[in-house]
């Protein structure tokens, strides 16, 4: 840590939790994004007046919260979100990342997207409708992802007059969904986005709620826990050959730890060879460090000079990931153009690139009631499925729910390049 | 550091030079749009620091419109000259001269948007596959859906429906003949981001974001610089005032701003109490609700 003086207190030390939201338009979901913003003081003067004028061409009288995070003009009018959109607000406590997504059935590859980088999930509920099967389907989206925690926020309470019962009701309606939906961590929040009640301000038309606000929650929530510091995995992303004079026979390799805390004279093995050698240093421009750990982008030499390229994993030797051609997965489609039973793609996986052939469709989930469908195999647009895939070469992993960086794939279609699906093995 | 917790300016880092090497990986020709200005200058610090003890394995490209502050070529010239740098100038007046743009005209006239003719031209001319830009999401609406990984078709144009999904840190820069990227390592950074990064990490900045007499002139609000190519409207006229740039860009859509900052600190601190955006500084973006939006498709950084 910096010995610096600090000229504004905090920020040097400030933690980064990013969160995805997850609801539709009539949720209000982007008042409560406005709301953060606004009562955060994340928004500027400029960005109000823009706000002002925006809202006053559309013949509204108040400020429209909800213009804010509407970015592109095509939403702007026809009033809809429809693409991930990331906002950014600090507190002296942490500095926030919104990824911003529609909540639409149609959108479900841009939820996808949003809580692939997610720690936190808030899923907005309207008071007056209770759990309604896109909560589920919200919810369900957040634990395939594997996001740690879910905010559940009972909104528009100041339409049900602050009522608790009602806010309980809500609560156990979701219930009997906790364990099919294996999530560790959910917690409920009464709010009222548009008046403010428990957002950033304790509302003083609930008493009976004695919980923290929705920031306090997002501010303190650990989410230390959530890399993987069980399996130690480092993808080489980069092989540094400086070729100058001083650094002649240098060779590092660079890459982010994927996994686990490394230290310099470790015995490690590089895959897919499986060569045995020591990690010799961990190298940085500011000098070598002590240890390494996720998500830090460092350069690894090694004590021994073997033929290591992009695409090959260091891990230790007693502890190595699965080793595979073959491999199931969960995978979302995010393509119009179905996918293709027994067709070629193109994978990436960490640090490589490889091909792949989908082997087979065991089923598709419903994700509106969770229900497995055997029959039909068509894996279109916003579909999820369990799938098996089979790869050209052997590729290294660790189930998803153990790391998220070498349990996730995406396909990539061979004639487009678009990334078509997003995969989690099994 | 017994808890393995990281501070979100080091995990910011991290992600950049991820990005980076990611670009030094997957592309053949690479380059790195370099303007002055202190998101440039961190995103050229944070290569540095990717490649490390390699010296940065691409070029970096500056378009120059000609309308620059002086001090700024002086720093991009020293910069890459004590780092081993190598940088690629092309200027606007030469899309200007061979007729391919033509100069706006009027007292608000600015390069800014001739830039992109300029840029696209030697992004062909080079064969680049991709181009690292300092672009943040927080800086502008347009801006706040912008990938990692920004694919251009090879007019070098966006298409914002039409983006590729970026899930977790897989980047896909697969891409046909032709086509490039602009890839945004900063995306995630906000202005105090950058600055608290630059007071960490001490990196040089030009003076001109540090607080100096200069002449100046108020256009709607906005002070801008005088310079030979400024005209002035009737009822503008010059005064010397204590100014800072909070963005340094094209000197004749460039807000400066009134302040007495003086060191690293001070900046921090007006940052933080700062009531208005940096962009809201920029001339060029006040043009319309859908500015940036309208630039960005045709290919603008």
């Amino acid at each position: 840590m910096s010995t610096k003086e600090n000229p504004a207190p905090g920020y040097l030390d400030m933690e980064l939790l990013r969160f995805t939201t997850a609801g539709s338009v009539d949720d209000g979901k982007s008042t409560l994004i406005g709301r953060l913003l606004y009562d955060s003081k994340a928004i500027f003067e400029d960005q109000m007046e823009q706000l002002e004028m925006a809202s006053q061409r559309r013949g509204e009288e108040q400020i429209n919260l909800a213009l804010l995070t509407d970015g592109l003009r095509a939403e702007r009018e026809q009033g809809i979100t429809i693409d991930v959109a990331y906002r950014y607000f600090a507190t002296p406590k942490r500095k926030f990342i919104i990824a911003d997504t529609p909540g639409h059935v149609q959108y479900t590859r841009n939820m996808v997207t949003g809580a692939s980088t997610a720690n936190l999930a808030i899923i907005l509920v309207d008071a007056r409708h209770g759990v309604l099967e896109q909560t589920i389907r919200h919810s369900y989206i957040a634990s395939l992802l594997g996001i740690p925690h879910i905010l559940i926020c009972v909104n528009k309470m100041d339409l049900v007059e602050y009522g608790e019962e009602v806010f309980e009701d809500i609560r156990s309606q979701f219930d009997p969904f906790k364990e099919t939906l294996n999530i560790g961590d959910v917690r409920f929040i009464p709010i009222s986005a548009l008046k403010g009640d428990n957002v950033v301000d304790k509302s003083t038309n609930m008493s009976w709620y004695d919980g923290p606000t929705l920031l306090e929650m997002l501010e303190t929530i650990n989410i230390r826990s959530d890399a993987d510091f069980v399996n130690r995995r480092f993808p080489v992303q980069y092989v540094i050959r400086p070729q100058r004079e001083e650094y002649h026979d240098y060779r590092g390799y660079a890459g982010r730890v994927a996994g686990g805390v490394w230290k310099p004279g470790e015995k490690v093995a590089v895959l897919p060879g499986g060569f045995e050698t020591t990690l010799e240093a961990i190298d940085t421009m500011t000098g070598e460090i002590e240890e390494a750990f996720p998500p830090q982008s460092v350069t690894f030499r090694l004590a021994h000079d073997i033929d290591i390229s992009r695409g090959d994993m260091i891990v230790p030797v007693e502890q190595q990931p699965h080793i595979g051609q073959e491999f199931d997965l969960m995978v979302c489609w995010l393509s119009e153009k179905p996918m293709v039973l027994g067709g070629k793609y193109v994978i990436r996986h960490t640090t490589s690139e490889l091909r792949g052939i989908i082997r087979e469709v065991d089923y598709k989930v419903n994700i509106n009631n969770l229900n497995e469908n055997k029959e039909d195999k068509s894996v279109g647009l916003n579909e999820i499925a369990k799938i098996k895939i089979k790869t050209s070469k052997p590729i290294f992993y660790d189930s998803y729910e153990e790391n998220h960086i070498t349990g996730s794939i995406i396909i990539i279609d061979e004639g487009t390049n678009n990334t078509v699906g997003a995969g989690m093995i099994i | 550091m017994s808890d393995y917790s990281i501070t979100h300016l080091r995990e910011l880092e991290a992600e950049a030079i991820y990005v980076i090497r990611e670009v030094g990986a997957q592309f053949e020709k690479p380059t790195l749009l370099f303007s002055g200005g202190k998101d440039s200058i961190v995103m050229y610090h944070l290569a540095r620091k990717a490649f490390w003890p390699q010296i940065v394995p691409f070029p970096c490209m500056h378009i120059d419109t000609g309308h620059n502050f002086e001090e700024t070529l002086k720093f991009r010239d020293h910069l890459m000259e004590s780092t081993g740098g190598r940088v690629i100038v092309r200027l606007v007046q030469d899309s200007i001269d061979a007729g391919k743009v033509v100069e706006e005209t009027g007292v608000n006239a600015s390069r800014n948007v001739l830039q992109t003719v300029t840029l696209l031209d030697a992004i062909e001319e080079f064969k680049f596959d991709a181009a690292l830009g300092g672009g943040r999401r927080d800086e502008e609406k347009a801006r706040a859906k912008e990938r990692f990984f920004s694919h251009r078709d090879d007019f070098g144009q966006w298409d914002p429906k039409n983006q590729r999904p970026e899930l977790w840190n897989i980047f896909n820069g697969k891409k046909h003949m032709g086509e490039h990227f602009r890839v945004f390592p900063l995306s995630n950074w906000t202005e105090m981001d950058v600055w608290q990064y630059i007071y960490l990490e001490d990196i040089d900045i030009p003076n001109l974001y540090y607080t100096h007499k200069r002449e100046v002139f108020n256009r709607d609000g906005t002070w801008l610089a005088k310079a030979p190519f400024m005209q002035l409207k009737e009822d503008e006229f010059y005064e010397m005032r204590d100014v800072r740039c909070r963005t340094i860009g094209d000197i004749s859509c460039t807000g400066l701003t009134l302040s007495t900052a003086n060191t690293l600190e001070d900046i921090i601190q007006e940052v933080a109490a700062a009531r208005s955006t940096e962009r809201g500084g920029r001339y060029d973006d006040k043009r319309s609700e859908a500015a940036m939006e309208d630039r960005k498709k045709e290919g603008y950084f």
